[in-house]
């Protein structure tokens, strides 16, 4: 059995006397698909800081392919292949649509290649990621000029850009329309069959149910769930916390 | 335009100024010019964290004065160079001291550059505002250090004697105002260079969203301290002629806030976007002062360049450039 | 060691520290719980300063009472300034660089325009404290410092007891936390803020008439403030009232003692190295958020 892609180990947070995560324990496979859901607050956003960087854990720990990243700071976490969009999108405001997709080609794909990638690929590569999302028209624009789907299919296509192993998508499709929704499932589909692993936090439990191999569920902080969605969807606690209502 | 290019035609209009002034032929000119330079180095210099990284830099005094006051500690460790240095070395001493003004200028940079980056360890892993008070708070901790500081003349001051004379050009003020020029080049070029090269896109996304920065790979810290180490050293070498300029140095001058306020004003006047933006802001605040100054009072001049900060930071926040641009209404980023 | 002098050094420095927690208690309300650079706090402290002044010399009146009778004027010029703030900046996420610098400009001006109006001379004021000492034993408590100290520390309970008693208060310190909330509350977080900072710019009235009973003060003197309001709001930890008590009352004990014992050429230094100090070490402060 090969080692999973990612692991969190017993990670526990909290913020003042408020427990956001306790103990969560999470192994996520290369080349797996896995939906993370739970009522608003239960610590979704918090779990995906934790793992990219952006905030400490308290106790526990995270590695990736094998090795602990736990002194690792965000930027080094993405330059190993981690990367993640935001659930409110933040795009670069004072730079076009494109050169915000630049931005990760320039300091997580160079870096990594370790040698000066020419102008004319950046761009290239620029224009296909926008292409994927249907941005590429708007390529010239500034982050203001967007509705707010197009920011959120920019924010994907930002975390896309970096190239990564691993990608946590952060309600990326919130307020999308029903065919809008498909096509982003059908694009980070269509991702994984190239062998990127992806982590799907969402409340479109359609979406969910479509796209993932593997359903996790976090209430109040705690893992009450992980397995075969069909499964996870029947499961009474589950039902109780969140789905039922 | 690429950058020879560009440095070329800095030098052709470095050249035709220097000529032109040459021409005047009152030293006055020389004096206030070496002024308003003084002032776009300055202003550059905190532009590249200000304007490009988005961090408050309060300090630029203290940044100014390590320059001026290295520049003393050398010159006055030359002139005590017989009783500091043992005999042996008094053949070395006479070949190294008095050290030329170039090789000041560098050490001063060096100077401020490295107190500049040990600062921005302590403070850039926090927020941006702790940043600045920072900034605030080394400038009076190192002014502290220096009034206590007898060797470099202490509260009392220090003199630096420049020569009367320089050969080929005549008059010393036009040797400084040259060197202050070839400055201005040099924190022009910075500037534009970071604006086309990844470090400035990185410096971008450090002002607009830091989180986000971290999150698309960008080593934030490093890229902070880079531009922290840049902008103070430009300031350091942009303060190390001065004790020559002006001949009497005490800390209350070099010292001065209106250093501070100044080298945030000219930039965000004049338009923080780009490389030109300090430079505008520079020659029409510097000339503006220099009017003031000698028309109604040096108060009455730091209270104009007070008030237009703030008017243009609350109605053009983009400077002139800003206000040029939207009336062209084109995009200058590629 | 003089025991006698280290002492009466530790007295001065409490009374003088009671003062410091005056002084920052309006940038503990602007700074920790709103979230708002003030750097020109200093400024409108000098403004204090110079309005007792004015009113002592031409008419008589106690600095303290001017400073309480002025206080509603103070507070709606903080109210104009938030305004002003808040329209320019904060309403487009833009606070830090500009609203640091639009703060910046306002102490400058407000310095530049003091000393154009007043000059470089010291300016003091007259008050039947100023002169006298009460004695105990060795002790030694210069009215003119105690007289400010306990008012100061009234102040600051008033402040603390307005904050945590009243629904005002209580949604300012709710409004850095949780805007969120507030506007469930049907209560605008725009307006809280407002009063806030007006409450914030009002104190500095207050504290202007306390700091010129204990020294002479030149428009400049603002400047040596900066340091020490932000390093008291560092160290006592951002938003917490009683943790700006504490580390103002620590600075001020330091501060004294460092002057009595190693001259008052490195004071300057004291509270803007403990800031450095702080924030390289200790961020959070001693009872931080």
């Amino acid at each position: 059995m090969t080692a999973p892609l990612l692991k969190v180990d017993q990670l526990s947070k909290r913020f003042g006397g408020f427990i956001a995560l306790d103990n969560i324990d999470l192994a996520v496979a290369e080349g797996e698909r896995v939906g993370l859901i739970g009522p608003n607050g239960s610590g979704k956003s918090t779990l995906v800081n934790c793992i990219c960087g952006t905030l400490h854990n308290d106790t526990g720990s995270v590695s990736f392919a094998g090795d602990s990243i736990d002194g690792l700071i965000a930027h080094e976490r993405t330059r190993r292949g981690l990367a993640r969009s935001f659930q409110l999108p933040r795009p670069f405001m004072s730079m076009t649509v494109a050169e915000n997709i630049r931005v990760p080609l320039l300091y997580t794909v160079a870096a990594r290649a370790g040698h000066h990638v020419s102008t004319a690929e950046t761009k290239s590569r620029c224009m296909e990621l926008l292409k994927l999302v249907a941005l590429d028209h708007k390529a010239g624009k500034n982050p203001r000029d967007l509705t707010q789907v197009e920011m959120r299919k920019l924010e994907l296509a930002r975390a896309m850009a970096a190239e990564p192993k691993l990608l946590i998508a952060d309600e990326a499709m919130a307020g999308l329309s029903h065919s809008e929704v498909e096509d982003i499932v059908a694009l980070l589909i269509r991702l994984n069959e190239r062998g990127i692993t992806i982590i799907l936090i969402e409340h479109i439990m359609r979406a969910v149910m479509n796209f993932s191999q593997r359903l996790v569920v976090l209430v109040s902080g705690k893992k009450i769930a992980d397995g075969k969605p069909d499964d996870v969807i029947k499961d009474k606690d589950v039902i109780g916390a969140y789905l039922g209502q | 335009m690429r950058t020879p290019l560009f440095i070329f035609w800095q030098f052709v209009v470095a050249a035709a100024l220097f000529g032109l002034f040459r021409y005047i032929g009152n030293d006055y000119v020389f004096f206030a010019g070496y002024t308003v330079l003084e002032f776009i180095v300055l202003a550059t210099a905190w532009n590249i964290l200000g304007g490009y990284c988005g961090y408050v830099n309060f300090g630029s005094a203290g940044f100014f004065a390590l320059g001026a006051y290295s520049t003393i500690f050398l010159y006055t460790v030359g002139q005590q160079a017989d009783d500091i240095f043992p005999e042996s070395m008094a053949q070395v001493t006479g070949l190294i001291f008095p050290l030329p003004l170039p090789v000041l200028i560098v050490f001063g940079g060096m100077v401020a550059g490295l107190v500049g980056l040990g600062m921005g360890y302590l403070t850039l892993r926090l927020r941006g505002v702790f940043f600045a008070i920072g900034t605030l708070a080394l400038a009076v901790v190192l002014q502290t250090f220096i009034v206590n500081w007898s060797f470099v003349g202490g509260s009392r001051g220090a003199y630096v004697i420049p020569p009367n004379e320089i050969a080929v050009l005549g008059p010393y003020i036009q040797y400084l105002f040259l060197l202050m020029l070839l400055l201005v080049v040099v924190a022009l070029t910075t500037a534009r260079l970071i604006e086309r090269s990844r470090l400035g896109y990185g410096f971008a996304t450090i002002r607009d969203d830091e989180l986000a920065a971290e999150a698309c790979g960008v080593p934030t810290l490093r890229l902070k301290l880079i531009a922290t180490v840049l902008s103070g050293a430009l300031m350091g070498m942009a303060g190390a002629p001065f004790p020559f300029y002006i001949g009497y140095v005490e800390p209350g001058s070099a010292f001065d806030l209106s250093y501070a306020v100044n080298s945030i004003a000219m930039p965000m006047i004049g338009g923080t976007t780009m490389w030109a933006g300090p430079m505008i802001g520079a020659i029409l605040l510097g000339t503006l002062q220099q009017l003031a100054t000698v028309t109604i009072s040096s108060a009455a001049n730091l209270l104009i360049v007070g008030l237009l900060l703030i008017g243009f930071v609350i109605v053009a926040p983009n400077g002139i450039v800003g206000l040029w641009q939207k009336w062209i209404g084109s995009r200058w980023k590629s | 060691m003089d025991f006698n002098l280290l002492i009466n050094a530790i007295i001065a420095g409490l009374m003088l520290g009671a003062f410091y927690a005056a002084v920052t208690a309006g940038i503990s309300i602007s700074f920790g719980m709103l979230d708002i650079v003030n750097i020109a706090h200093p400024a409108f402290i000098l403004l204090g300063s110079y309005i007792a002044y004015i009113v002592n010399v031409e008419l008589g009146v106690d600095p303290i009472i001017v400073s309480i009778l002025v206080l509603p004027a103070f507070y709606l010029l903080g109210g104009a300034v938030y305004q002003i703030y808040y329209l320019s900046f904060e309403k487009y996420g833009q606070e830090s660089l500009r609203g640091l610098a639009f703060f910046f400009g306002l102490l400058f001006v407000t310095e530049v325009c003091l000393l154009l109006i007043f000059g470089v001379d010291y300016r003091s004021v007259t008050a039947i404290y100023m002169g006298p000492s009460l004695r105990f034993w060795q002790l030694e408590f210069p009215l003119r410092l105690l007289v400010p100290a306990l008012a100061s520390v009234a102040m600051f309970l008033g402040l603390q007891v307005y904050l945590s008693r009243t629904f005002i208060g209580r949604a300012v310190m709710a409004v850095s936390q949780d805007p969120m909330a507030l506007r469930l509350m049907a209560v605008d977080p725009t307006r809280i803020k407002r009063i806030a900072f007006g409450m914030s710019i009002a104190t500095a009235s207050m504290a202007g008439a306390f700091l010129i009973i204990i020294q002479p003060v030149i428009p400049s003197v603002g400047r040596d403030y900066i340091g020490r309001i932000f390093a008291i709001c560092v160290l006592g930890g951002l938003g917490s009232l009683p943790g700006t008590l504490i580390a103002a009352l620590l600075l001020g004990v330091i501060e004294s003692i460092t002057s009595v014992f190693y001259g008052p050429s490195w004071s300057p230094a004291v509270s803007f190295g403990l800031l450095l100090l702080t924030l390289a070490v200790r961020p959070s402060g001693l009872l931080g958020r």
